[in-house]
């Protein structure tokens, strides 16, 4: 019976109540990415598979660099911006250079939020966090913005009345189109006010579509499999925020620090960043 | 080595040539100021214990390996890099037999630092994965001990069973709602709780489910207990799925709605039977009746018999309520026992009070008349309640009509009208639909349902037709008549309506507004028409009516006309039957205002002479008949013409003046002044028109006057 009730529950509607399965053998998403960032906040199902990966598309690993790189930069411009509320959709294993260190290394009244759905990455973000009070981690689906919005966490740190940093780096290609991402977005865009910010990467096949067929076809293993978009796709998502220069573009193209060395072909980083703020 | 060898030009250009081999090897937990300023930090490092005699090469190396794995370059590249810079930039330009040690210094170092991270990292996730698997746990038995409760506790039965039909388990509710143990329903499936009478789509929707093409489904579906009873339940069954996505269980969550059910059978059966009769009831013979007539069959026919009992009033009345239920009752069993006996599938009802109807769907038109008299034979067995031996007929209007071809509203109306003719020709008959007289019915039937509502749309108007003196051909009068313009049937004449107006009393205000109308019009003529006389109907319900007197005062007084301008007719009939305390008396009081009262259509009823004597009369009318047969005195019966005289003598012997009416060629008029009779009206002297019109008309008249 024991069986039988978990399968009962598993595919009626899931009540807030029940429980999200945790399969160690099954590769996670933020497992990987650590991975890929040389942490070790990871088992060998994820190895396996970010080994694979690799080899497959050898630049991945420069490219999640990249894709560091451009998170540091967009949170160092949004401190410097103003901003001291930030909102991390999709956060992962708060593996080094995360948010709240580059955020509070600049400013240490900044507040963060940290959302996942990945109950082992909120689990090890809540042991590394604990004991800062200024720095939160909440375990939602970023795909039911209400949920994440009306978290009693998010609403205590967090002040909606003033602007906040909504950061969806590197995660909304883990949302199929029937979820609709850009509605996930605006849903957002709605509830924080005037003068916030959406800093956004999203992978994009790029000049690569050979390779990205095959990567994704490796991330249907995982509990989210991923949907590459085109610019258009990407630009559609900042529908309602205006774009700060440069733009959307290529990740190591986003506001580089001065005498970093001229990137040759910076298509070859094929995820698209930006940063939008909300007029 | 002098000390000038490590000054900070030196420094600045160890650190400069590390960060550049540094870059790039890590995961940009720096930005590029911060990794100048870590490589500075190694490399004053470096240039301490070089430039120191008795520095620690092995602390040196382990803080610098320490000092990358903090920073986070746990690439291997990293320590590569590293390792080859100090050996370029370091070791191989000094001379201290120290310094080549550094590397290895440095690179084991940078592996115990590294370790010491991993096993960090390493214990960290794996503590966390513990902690959400303990969570998840947790989470699963709470979530499982409220669904156990749920599926124990509740007050409605769940069964889950798997996709081929066996069931795995029930739970108490269910147990004691079909009376099985819970072991029975586990070597049972699903299939066998089959019902005959489930509808089909239960188990279709099953069939769907269980192979993955739907969700759920929800039924009302019998169960039998295991007692025997049935039980009605509300079904509710969803699909539960794999991982995979394949149908794995069904769930099914079943009410007992047996006594909701039983509520909602009686009260529909309350809705729409007779309580006294338990007969089917107006509701349900109109819904019945619809659907008969909507048959798509070919030569599908639709007959209605409506009977009412002749005598239901009277007994009622005499024997009280009680007698008459028990009547009624009996009556009705008469009618399901003929139509039964008849080997018809009639629907009997009762529409209220004694009127009851037959409903048929035959094919043949003689099949309604076979049962019409069936029913009607029924009837007429006389029936004993109380003691009181009871002889009740009923009266039947037949209707039938093919289906699709009529409103339920019009053969209805077709069979009460039909009916009101079987009772008009006396108790105890049966009368099928004529659809001509039907026509005449309708019409009458309009016209009755337009009536009272036609004086307020001010449908009605007065038209005036000449009285002549026939002895001079000079106007003396006119005769107020009543035009109706009705908006569907044009313009009817008074003979069209006016007994409608007497049954439903219509008459009595249509009678007040033409008496006012009428004298209101006289007066404004006083001057073009003097000495004209004002001649207006009165209708036996006005003559019956008290206020008639005072509504004629009004009038005059109103209109400003004098009394012995105004002459009332009123019909010999209403006269003579009425009650003598009645109308004697009315006319006497009118007589007594000074208006000058007419006998109508004198002759045709059974006149009472000696009674007219004591009447205030003053004009006799004679009625048209009398005249159509002096259309052409020359070969009129001489008998015919000397009656006309006789009765012309007998008015004049009373004191009385003769009008004649239907006065319609100029031998007719030439024979009645022959004959001494004072006035005459008819389409010789003029039609019923608009008093102007009749003002404009030459006058003495000729021939054929005001047309």
């Amino acid at each position: 019976m024991h069986r039988l009730a978990t399968k009962y529950r598993a595919r009626v509607e899931r009540p807030e109540w029940a429980p999200v399965g945790i399969d160690l053998d099954r590769p996670s998403a933020a497992r990987v990415y650590d991975f890929y960032l040389g942490g070790f906040h990871n088992f060998a199902a994820d190895r396996e598979m970010g080994r694979q990966a690799v080899q497959m598309w050898p630049e991945l690993p420069e490219i999640m660099r990249s894709n560091r790189g451009f998170l540091r930069r967009a949170v160092e411009f949004l401190v410097d911006a103003g901003v001291r509320q930030f909102l991390d959709l999709g956060s992962g294993i708060p593996t080094v250079g995360n948010v709240h260190e580059v955020a509070q290394r600049r400013a240490p009244d900044a507040k963060v939020v940290y959302v996942d759905n990945d109950p082992v990455a909120v689990e090890h973000s809540q042991a590394i966090l604990a004991g800062d009070d200024r720095t939160e981690v909440v375990q939602a689906d970023l795909r039911d913005p209400d949920a994440v919005l009306a978290d009693p966490t998010v609403r205590r740190l967090l002040d909606l009345s003033r602007p906040i940093a909504v950061l969806m780096v590197a995660v909304l290609h883990f949302v199929p189109d029937q979820d609709d991402p850009a509605g996930l977005v605006a849903r957002f865009r709605k509830a924080v006010p005037s003068g916030s910010y959406l800093a956004l990467s999203h992978a994009t096949a790029g000049e690569r579509a050979d390779r990205a067929a095959e990567h994704r076809g490796l991330y249907q293993r995982t509990a989210t499999p991923m949907t590459m978009r085109t610019r258009e796709q990407v630009e559609r998502l900042f529908d309602g925020w205006e774009l700060v220069e440069p733009g959307l573009v290529y990740l190591p193209q986003w506001r580089p620090e001065p005498g970093s060395p001229e990137l040759d072909r910076p298509e070859r980083m094929p995820g698209l960043a930006g940063v939008g703020r909300k007029p | 080595m002098t000390g000038t060898r490590w000054d900070a030009p030196a420094r600045d250009e160890l650190a400069r040539a590390w960060a550049e081999a540094l870059q790039g090897t890590s995961f940009v937990a720096l930005g590029r100021p911060e990794l100048r300023q870590l490589t500075r930090r190694l490399a004053d490092t470096v240039a301490a214990a070089a430039e120191d005699p008795g520095a620690d090469i092995a602390a040196t190396g382990e803080q610098i390996g320490q000092a990358l794995v903090d920073a986070h370059f746990t690439d291997s590249a990293a320590m590569d890099r590293t390792v080859a810079l100090l050996g370029r930039q370091v070791v191989g330009t000094a001379e201290d037999p120290r310094l080549p040690l550094l590397s290895g210094a440095v690179a084991a170092g940078y592996t115990r630092a590294l370790l010491g991270v991993v096993l960090s990292e390493q214990e960290q996730i794996r503590m966390a994965a513990l902690h959400a698997r303990d969570r998840a746990r947790a989470a699963l038995q709470a979530s499982e001990a409220r669904f156990r409760a749920v599926f124990t506790d509740a007050a409605v039965g769940i069964g889950i069973g798997d996709v081929a039909g066996n069931i795995l388990e029930v739970n108490p509710a269910l147990v004691d709602m079909l009376g099985y143990p819970a072991e029975e329903f586990r070597r049972r499936t699903v299939a066998e709780f089959l019902h005959p009478e489930d509808a089909a789509s239960v188990w279709d929707d099953y069939r769907e489910l269980v192979e993955g093409r739907r969700e759920s489904f929800r039924a009302e579906k019998r169960f039998f207990r295991a007692d025997g009873a049935t039980i009605w339940t509300q079904l509710t069954v969803s699909l539960i799925r794999g991982p995979d996505g394949d149908p794995r269980f069904q769930a099914a969550i079943i009410e007992d709605v047996t006594d909701r059910h039983r509520l909602t059978e009686r009260l529909a059966y309350e809705a729409t039977h007779d309580p006294l009769t338990d007969l089917a009831n107006r509701s349900l013979f109109l819904s019945r009746l619809a659907n008969a007539l909507a048959d798509p069959t070919p030569g599908a026919r639709v007959g209605l018999c409506l009977l009412d009992l002749d005598s239901f009033k009277v007994i009622n009345d005499s024997l009280g309520h009680t007698v008459g239920d028990r009547l009624l009752t009996a009556v009705a069993d008469r009618l399901t026992g003929a139509v039964a006996g008849a080997g018809s599938s009639a629907l009997v009802a009762r529409l209220g009070g004694d009127e009851f109807v037959v409903l048929t769907r035959h094919t043949e038109p003689d099949e309604l008349d076979q049962l019409a008299r069936a029913v009607l034979d029924a009837v007429a067995v006389p029936v004993t309640i109380d003691g009181y031996q009871l002889a009740v007929t009923a009266s039947i209007g037949a209707v039938d009509a093919p289906a699709g071809h009529s409103s339920p509203a019009d053969l209805i109306r077709a069979a009460d009208i039909t009916l009101q003719q079987a009772k008009a020709e006396g108790s105890g008959r049966v009368v099928f639909h004529d659809p001509d007289r039907n026509a005449t019915q309708l019409t009458l039937y309009t016209l009755a349902a337009t009536l009272p509502g036609a004086l307020d749309r001010g449908e009605f108007t007065v038209l005036y037709q000449p009285l002549v003196r026939l002895a001079d051909g000079q106007l003396h009068g006119v005769e107020a008549l009543l035009r109706w313009q009705h908006p569907r049937f044009g313009t009817l004449g008074p003979d069209r309506f006016i007994t409608l107006a007497e049954q439903t009393g219509a008459i009595l205000p249509l009678g007040r507004w033409i008496l006012a109308e009428a004298c209101r019009t006289a007066a404004a003529y006083r001057d073009a028409l003097p000495g004209l006389l004002l001649s207006v109907n009165i209708a036996v319900r006005q003559l019956q009516h008290p206020g008639l007197v005072e509504d004629v005062t009004r009038a005059l007084a109103d209109s400003g006309l004098p009394p012995d301008r105004l002459q009332l007719e009123v019909t010999e009939h209403a006269v003579m039957t009425a009650d003598p305390a009645g109308p004697p008396a009315v006319l006497r009081k009118l007589a007594e205002l000074g208006v000058r009262i007419a006998i109508d259509d004198f002759g045709t009823g059974y006149s009472n002479l000696a009674y007219l004597r004591r009447l205030p009369v003053h004009e006799l009318k004679l009625a048209g008949e009398f005249l159509a047969n002096l259309r052409d005195p020359a070969s009129a019966d001489p008998a015919d013409l000397h009656l006309v005289s006789m009765l012309v003598q007998l008015a004049h012997g009373l004191d009385l003046t003769v009008t004649a009416e239907a006065v319609e060629t100029a031998a007719q008029a030439r024979c009645l002044r022959e004959f001494g009779a004072d006035t005459a009206q008819g389409w010789h002297y003029g039609r019923p028109t608009t008093l102007d019109r009749v003002a404009a008309a030459p006058w003495p008249a000729t021939g054929p006057g005001v047309s």
